[in-house]
């Protein structure tokens, strides 16, 4: 299979020399193509940093980062924003879209700013559209529609240039229990029949269940490692659970 | 401890206060600047009647800079007001670990007077140099000597300009602890969280509306300038000025909705890079920019019609002087009193003495009153002759009505003047403009004041016409009035004068005034000036020996004219750069101000462009246009506005400014407006791309 991301021994400090904090702590995972890997961890545990350095926001410190087989540690500048421009997607939990714009607009804007000839732009968006189920509010503003629907429409953003690797950060945090569903199904779709490679980091159990694998993090390390395999969905969920119980998840931490 | 955390508070928001820095101190220098203009080096060296100019133009500074001070008072607290509210949060923090409003007032008080006296002095110490600049200018229009320089600095202008904003920044202070007693702490804290609605409106509205404004814009325009004869008196010319406004404020309301339409259906561009962000940018903003936009586009507009039609009105003015003024003096004088005449509309008895005094030439006259004829040279005197017979109203004949209903104003009771050609080609020929030759049964009319030469040409197309003149009838030479003038003016001011063929049967009781012109027999100014005195002095011998006698004599001298016309130019002038460079201050700052506000709202904006990708060159490629249409649709339309306005401003000056002035004016305008609304709008982008940046 080929190698979509390969993450060789990164690290990443903060701090200064009389204070420094290990943020992540040589991790070295790969993802393959038309992989759907979800990344848990509570908070403080280093996967948001990890998607930052994955998505070229933030530097390592030490180690390399292959997208593809390019070394993106190394990338700078103009290359650097061709890069994230041209190689990846981004799902926020905040949905990030532009509320000046409509749906299609927002959509369109992703494939606009990689001087895409306007007839391609117009079938791509109104063909993703139609996958995702956002085509009768092409032409609504973010503030016209509901919370999933407009993570839909970011979706279709991150997935209309055809990127080889799809970052979610949270994606479901903003959003209630039927949207969040509705959602994940779409990333399913999305991974299973236009074959996305997706790297999404959450600390929701549902919300990862819907992953084929799964890495844990704690204190900037990898922890644990799951693959769904042949599990049914719900018991891919029970497993996730446990491990999460050894972790000493987000409640044990607590007390 | 207050000081400290003001003082360390004006150091971290610097590049929010440069745009109001720069407000002030340039505020600060030119009203330091025109107020100064009363010592400056070159005002030390005009002669007394400039003096006196000089010292009406001071009063007059005096009145407008009220009005100054209250324009920049209005932005200061407007401008200041901005700064406060991107502060809000600040405050809140303040007042969540207990500091009182008075507490917060009192940063706020030492910060005003922080910037304020900073500001005041830079702006003074700037000004002083300025004003360098200032002096040679008012030398240049008062024609005066520079020649030796000195640096000059006003002590009463330094303190009316700091007694003038102490006032302003006074004013700020008490708005300023107004608006901080009502904070309440939750609005504080949460003032950063704004909900911004996206408003929409119906795109077939904005069209409808704005296709409709610019119909009544274009009516407006035609109507100030086609049809302006129609307007015929002052208040005619409210409507025009009201749709203008109307029209302006509709266009800014729908301008976005209607571009968007359009842009929209050009895919190609529509969908190409930013332009689709820039312009959504653009139309979500203007819709809460209407008011500002049109109130900065009329300032606007009203800068560059003062500006330029002023600055052409002194060229022209200064132009015409020379070409009008080619000799150093006219005399004239009544032929043929009667025992009683209209003396400027005023019943008049006169004496004996007047009545054989006028049947003399004034050369005689002169020599009579005790003048030494030899500080005259070039004499030449004329007859100049006149009938009731022949009145404006005889030389309309039977256009007459016609005229009386488009120009009911016009005193046809006027008598013609009538002069022989030879007497009007040795008069021509000194002057150095066109003689004329005529044959025995032609006429020829001069006239060159504009709204005059119009109405005598309608009555001159026709080849038939014919004039009596002394019993005998004449026929036009030429088809349309001819330029020339007998009397010296400021500016081209003959309403006619009728040549006729030397052997003209004019009788001696058709005489209506005998007319000398001369140079002063002298070299240099100096010279010149001292036989001046003769005749404008009310000291000199001749002036008192004529009135001893009871005579009267009536006079234009060169330099009379000059003084009093460049006088009154330069009044306008100065005036007029004055309220349009505050004007401009203020337009240019409240927009500067506005888009800063913007973009800083409107951060998390760029934050999600360089999210999905776009580098910073297209980021600043996107903001540059952003702010740059916002500087340009309200100069646009201002300069649109103007090249109406002041084609409509030569009209109804006609004959004082001409056109031929207006280009060079305005290209001067463009350079002035470029350099201060320039600067704004790079402060402005360099600000917001300041505040844009990211800062991870």
């Amino acid at each position: 299979m080929e190698k979509v991301l390969e993450v060789k021994n990164i690290e990443k400090y903060y701090g200064n020399k009389s204070n420094l904090t290990k943020a992540i702590d040589n991790i070295n995972f790969t993802v393959e193509k038309g992989e759907f890997v979800g990344i848990m961890g509570a908070s403080g545990s280093g996967k948001s940093t990890l998607l930052n350095v994955i998505s070229t926001i933030d530097r390592v410190t030490a180690g390399h980062i292959n997208v593809n087989g390019e070394d993106i540690t190394k990338l700078k500048g103009n290359k650097l924003n061709k890069f994230r421009r041209e190689e990846l997607g981004f799902i926020f939990q905040d949905f990030n879209l532009l509320d000046t714009l409509t749906a299609y607009e927002n959509i369109a804007l992703a494939l606009t700013i990689q001087k895409v000839n306007v007839r391609e732009i117009d079938k791509r968006v109104n063909t993703i559209a139609e996958k995702l189920g956002i085509k009768d509010i092409l032409k609504k503003y973010p503030y016209q529609v509901s919370g999933g629907q407009k993570q839909r429409i970011a979706s279709a953003r991150a997935i209309i240039t055809n990127p080889k690797l799809v970052l979610a950060d949270e994606p479901t945090g903003a959003l209630d229990s039927k949207s969040a569903r509705q959602l994940l199904e779409n990333f399913e779709f999305l991974n299973q029949k236009m074959n996305a490679t997706i790297l999404m980091v959450t600390h929701d159990a549902f919300t990862a269940s819907y992953a084929n694998r799964i890495l844990f993090i704690k204190d900037g390390k990898i922890f644990n490692e799951i693959i769904k395999g042949n599990d049914t969905r719900k018991q891919f969920f029970e497993k996730i659970i446990e491990v999460q119980t050894l972790l000493g998840g987000d409640l044990n931490d607590v007390i | 401890m207050l000081f400290k955390l003001s003082f360390n508070n004006m150091k971290k928001s610097i590049k929010d206060y440069t745009i109001y820095f720069l407000t002030l101190v340039l505020g600060v220098a030119i009203f330091y600047m025109f107020n100064s203009i009363d010592s400056q080096q070159a005002m030390l060296q005009v002669s007394q009647s400039q003096r006196e100019i000089i010292k009406l133009m001071i009063t007059m500074i005096g009145f407008v800079s009220v009005f100054v001070a209250v324009i920049l008072g209005l932005l200061i607290v407007y401008a200041n007001n901005f700064l406060i509210n991107r502060r809000k949060k600040e405050f809140g923090i303040y007042m969540s670990l207990g500091m009182g409003r008075r507490q917060i007032s009192k940063i706020i008080i030492m910060e005003t007077i922080f910037v304020g006296i900073i500001s005041l002095a830079v702006g003074i110490i700037f000004s002083i140099f300025a004003s360098q600049f200032m002096s040679i200018l008012v030398a240049k229009m008062f024609e005066a000597d520079m020649s030796e320089f000195k640096f000059v600095f006003s002590k009463d202008a330094c303190i009316k300009t700091c007694i003038y904003f102490t006032v302003m920044y006074i004013a700020v202070m008490l708005f300023n602890t107004f608006t901080v007693s009502r904070y309440k702490l939750i609005n504080l804290l949460n003032a950063t969280k704004k909900n911004e609605k996206v408003k929409i409106k119906n795109p077939f509205i904005c069209i409808l509306i704005f296709l409709s404004a610019i119909s009544i814009l274009g009516y407006a325009y035609w109507k100030v300038t086609a049809d302006i004869n129609s307007l015929n008196t002052a208040n005619k010319i409210l409507p025009p000025i009201f749709m203008g406004i109307v029209s302006t404020i509709l266009i800014f309301w729908s301008l976005s909705g209607f571009i968007i339409q359009i842009i929209q259906k050009m895919k190609n561009t529509y969908l190409k890079g930013t332009n689709m962000f820039v312009l959504r940018q653009i139309n979500n903003k203007i819709n809460t920019m209407v008011a500002s936009m049109s109130v900065i586009c009329l300032m606007l507009f009203m800068t560059i019609s003062i500006l330029s039609s002023s600055l052409a009105l002194r060229n022209t003015m200064q132009r015409e002087l020379i070409e009008m003024t080619p000799v150093d003096l006219n005399l004239y004088k009544k032929a043929n009193l009667p025992e009683n005449y209209k003396k400027y509309g005023i019943e008049t008895k006169t004496t004996k003495e007047q009545r054989e005094d006028s049947k003399i030439p004034i050369i005689e006259t002169l020599k009579n009153n005790g003048l030494d004829i030899n500080v005259l040279k070039d004499m030449i005197e004329i007859t100049i002759y006149a009938s009731n017979d022949l009145t404006w109203k005889d030389f309309f004949g039977d256009k007459l009505e016609q005229l009386k209903a488009k120009f009911p104003n016009l005193a046809y009771d006027t008598t013609e003047q009538i002069v022989k050609i030879s007497d009007y080609n040795k008069i021509a020929k000194l002057y150095g403009i066109n003689e004329y030759n005529l044959n025995d049964n032609e006429y020829i009319m001069l006239c060159d004041f504009t709204n005059m030469k119009e109405v005598r040409n309608e009555v001159l197309a026709d080849k038939n016409n014919t004039l009596t003149i002394a019993g005998k009838q004449y026929k036009t030479k030429y088809n349309e009035c001819k330029d020339g003038f007998i009397a010296m003016s400021t500016n081209h001011t003959n309403t006619g004068i009728i040549l006729v063929p030397d052997n003209c049967m004019l009788t001696d009781n058709m005489k209506e005034m005998t007319f000398l012109v001369a140079n002063y027999n002298a070299n240099t100014k100096e010279e010149k000036e001292k036989i001046e005195m003769i005749f404008s002095s009310s000291d000199s011998g001749f002036i008192q020996n004529l009135s001893n006698n009871g005579l009267d004599i009536d006079g234009l001298t060169k330099i009379s004219i000059m003084e009093a016309s460049i006088g009154v130019a330069t009044i306008i002038t100065f005036i007029a750069i004055y309220l349009g460079i505050i004007f401009l201050i203020a337009s240019s700052a409240i927009l500067a101000l506005k888009q800063l506000t913007d973009s800083s709202d409107n951060k998390q904006r760029y934050t999600i462009l360089r999210k999905i990708g776009c580098d910073e060159k297209m980021i600043n490629k996107a903001l540059f246009r952003q702010i740059g249409i916002f500087f340009g649709l309200p100069l646009v339309l201002a300069i649109i506005h103007s090249i109406y306005g002041i084609q409509f401003a030569i009209k109804t000056m006609a004959g004082i400014a001409s056109e031929e002035d207006l280009l060079p004016s305005a290209i001067n305008t463009v350079i002035i407006i470029g350099v201060i609304y320039g600067a704004y709008f790079l402060a402005t982008y360099f600000g917001s791309k300041n505040i844009i940046k990211d800062e991870e």
